[in-house]
């Protein structure tokens, strides 16, 4: 049997994968969460289309104007303008682009590279294991929040730069999981006959053990973008993240802060998208814990 | 736990704390700008004074041979002078800290008395209007942004209804000397009770907002402990002794449940220093946290250095606290 071939270990996988599937898509909730995360992801991809205006075109005449539904307000302009005279709804439509692109980047690359560690440390052990480790131990010793500003103070704010000093971090959580889930399964007579065959340590790691342990890393990795949104925002906030003109949710909200006493549609509707987003990848990754991961189900 | 074991897991916390300050260290000496460019400003002086200066910083010296230093001096408590106060980083942190502990140990307190109560509730009421309330709320706790909820809390209870101030430690008027640098408590100390109530009501919006994620996570864990506890063999025959459902519950089961709500508070204080950058900048809290990110603008590298450098290890220390409270509540669990 060639090694490349299917063989029966990856039929399991594959239906295991469906039956989990099926599990998750009859949880109505995390479904419902799950479409409104795509409608943010359709919302941000068409955003010059959905956009009714340019945002980030200024026309001091509606600087603070209410939102549609209140006294001096225009139904042309939904969501109000802030402190230029932007219009907020545009801006939110835009923003929605840099938080789900960043999370989504930040998710890719901190998974890709936690994915070789996590299996490199797990499978080949030894000095690998050991060096890997340590460092995952040092990265882990920073809170979050502060490694990424340190980092941002150090290369400047900047679009690339978030997404780097957000990912320099994010990859130990997946080493973390790829590694103890392939230091299971390294022992699994598949992964034996496969050795046994004389498979290369590269074909048993990303052929043989990485489809078999992908869910759980699939799971975290949904779970954590939730997190990574809200920490984009934060730097966004702190000032540290995309720069203005360029909307950002987090920004928006900083802007609106000054204006509390007189225009508190600024702040709040900027907020309440991060919130509705973060809220259903939180209740949709919850959902796919539960399908595909049986020891959390309750 | 054995003392061997112990020292053991001291001394696992030696690379972590050289590696946590290797990265701290390059950090810092990547950063674009010159840091005598930065420290000279506007002002005029000759190459051999800005070639003294830099010596006088140590940048002459090769990198390694600065690491090295920057540890001996770190172990000191010396991190150089700030560029923009104009004197040594160690006291401006000192100066700020306190605002910094105090806030966080009253969030700390906020999400227990908050969490643990709700937990219990949820659990004993499992699947009741209650515990589907609790479950949201703690959804909500933990995907709320918090710089949007310290915003929120500040519109309603300091803008609209004003009753609760809008930034700051204290008001003006309230003031007292400083003896600890905990207003809470030199407050107490000075006998000024009015000067106590306007501190606690200036701490409040940030500790809550600052507490928020904590309690979310912090009653998930309290559910889900409690729950597994009320189904252990021991609950059912204290039950089936006929002692009441009170004395149960509290005597018997959730002084078991609480080991992992412990547990996890004690990592949790952790992730509490990285809110606190966002909580102080809300509330204007003259914190270390704000005072970093005041840093940041002003390039004022030695201090961010430090202040990076103590967030992590007073991280590694909690997470280390953790790791042993755990061990010590739960004697099944070895190190």
């Amino acid at each position: 049997m060639s090694l490349t071939e299917t063989t029966p270990q990856t039929h399991a996988a594959d239906s295991l994968f469906r039956r989990n599937l099926a599990m998750f898509a009859a949880n109505r909730l995390a479904m419902a969460s799950a479409v409104v995360v795509v409608l943010f992801v359709v919302m941000a991809i068409f955003a010059p289309w959905i956009a009714p205006h340019d945002p980030n075109e200024t026309d001091l005449f509606r600087r603070l104007q209410p939102p549609g539904w209140a006294p001096g307000g225009e139904w042309a302009y939904l969501l109000g303008c802030d402190a230029l005279g932007r219009d907020i709804l545009s801006r939110i439509i835009y923003g929605a682009r840099i938080s789900i692109f960043i999370g989504l980047a930040v998710i890719v690359v901190a998974t890709m590279i936690g994915i070789l560690a996590g299996l490199a440390s797990g499978y080949l052990r030894g000095w690998v294991d050991v060096v890997i480790s340590r460092i995952v131990d040092i990265l882990l010793g920073f809170p979050y929040l502060i490694f990424a500003i340190g980092l941002m103070a150090m290369m400047g704010p900047g679009l690339w730069n978030i997404i780097l000093a957000l990912a320099y971090k994010e990859w130990v959580i997946p080493a973390r999981v790829v590694r103890g889930e392939t230091l299971a399964t390294r022992e699994l007579e598949y992964v034996e006959a496969a050795r046994a065959l004389g498979a290369s340590r590269w074909h048993i790691m990303l052929r043989e053990i990485l489809p078999n342990i992908l869910s759980p890393v699939i799971v975290v990795s949904t779970i954590r973008m939730a997190h990574v949104i809200i920490l984009e925002a934060s730097l966004s906030f702190l000032g540290l993240g995309v720069q203005p003109p360029t909307a950002s949710w987090g920004s928006m909200v900083a802007d609106g802060r000054a204006f509390i006493l007189e225009a508190w549609w600024v702040s709040t509707f900027p907020g309440l998208a991060i919130l509705l987003l973060v809220l259903a990848i939180n209740v949709a990754s919850q959902g796919l814990r539960d399908a595909f991961d049986p020891r959390f189900a309750e | 736990m054995s003392l061997g074991k112990l020292l053991e897991r001291i001394l696992q916390l030696v690379p972590v704390l050289l590696g946590v300050s290797l990265i701290v260290f390059v950090m810092m000496a990547l950063t674009p700008g010159d840091p005598v460019q930065i420290m000279i400003g506007d002002q005029s002086i000759t190459p051999e004074q800005e070639a003294e200066l830099r010596r006088g910083l140590g940048l002459d010296r090769p990198l390694v041979e600065r690491f090295f230093v920057f540890i001996g001096n770190a172990v000191q408590f010396d991190f150089g002078t700030s560029f923009y106060h104009r004197r040594p980083v160690g006291e401006v942190i000192a100066e700020r800290l306190p605002a910094t502990i105090e806030l966080s140990l009253v969030a700390l307190i906020v999400a227990l008395v908050t969490a643990i109560p709700l937990g219990v509730l949820a659990a004993i009421k499992k699947n009741s209007i209650f515990d589907r309330l609790a479950t949201v709320g703690s959804l909500l706790g933990v995907s709320l942004p918090g710089f949007w909820f310290g915003i929120l809390l500040l519109m309603l209870f300091a803008v609209h209804l004003q009753i609760l101030p809008v930034s700051g430690r204290i008001g003006f008027s309230s003031e007292v000397p400083t003896v600890t640098g905990f207003l809470l408590i030199d407050t107490l100390l000075a006998g000024n009770l009015r000067a106590f109530g306007d501190a606690c009501r200036h701490i409040l919006l940030p500790a809550i907002t600052l507490g928020l994620p904590m309690t979310a996570i912090l009653m998930r864990v309290t559910r889900t402990s409690m729950l597994e506890v009320l189904r252990q063999d021991y609950v059912t025959f204290a039950d089936a002794k006929g002692l009441s459902r009170r004395r149960v519950l509290f005597r018997h089961a959730l002084k078991n449940a609480l080991i992992p709500t412990v547990s996890v508070a004690a990592i949790e204080t952790g992730s509490l220093l990285g809110g606190n950058m966002i909580v102080e900048t809300v509330f204007g809290w003259p914190g270390l946290g704000r005072l970093v990110v005041e840093s940041i603008f002003l390039r004022n590298y030695p201090l961010v250095q430090a202040a990076v450098l103590f967030y992590a290890v007073t991280y590694v220390l909690l997470n280390f606290v953790a790791d042993i409270l755990y061990t010590v509540l739960n004697p099944r669990v070895k190190l």
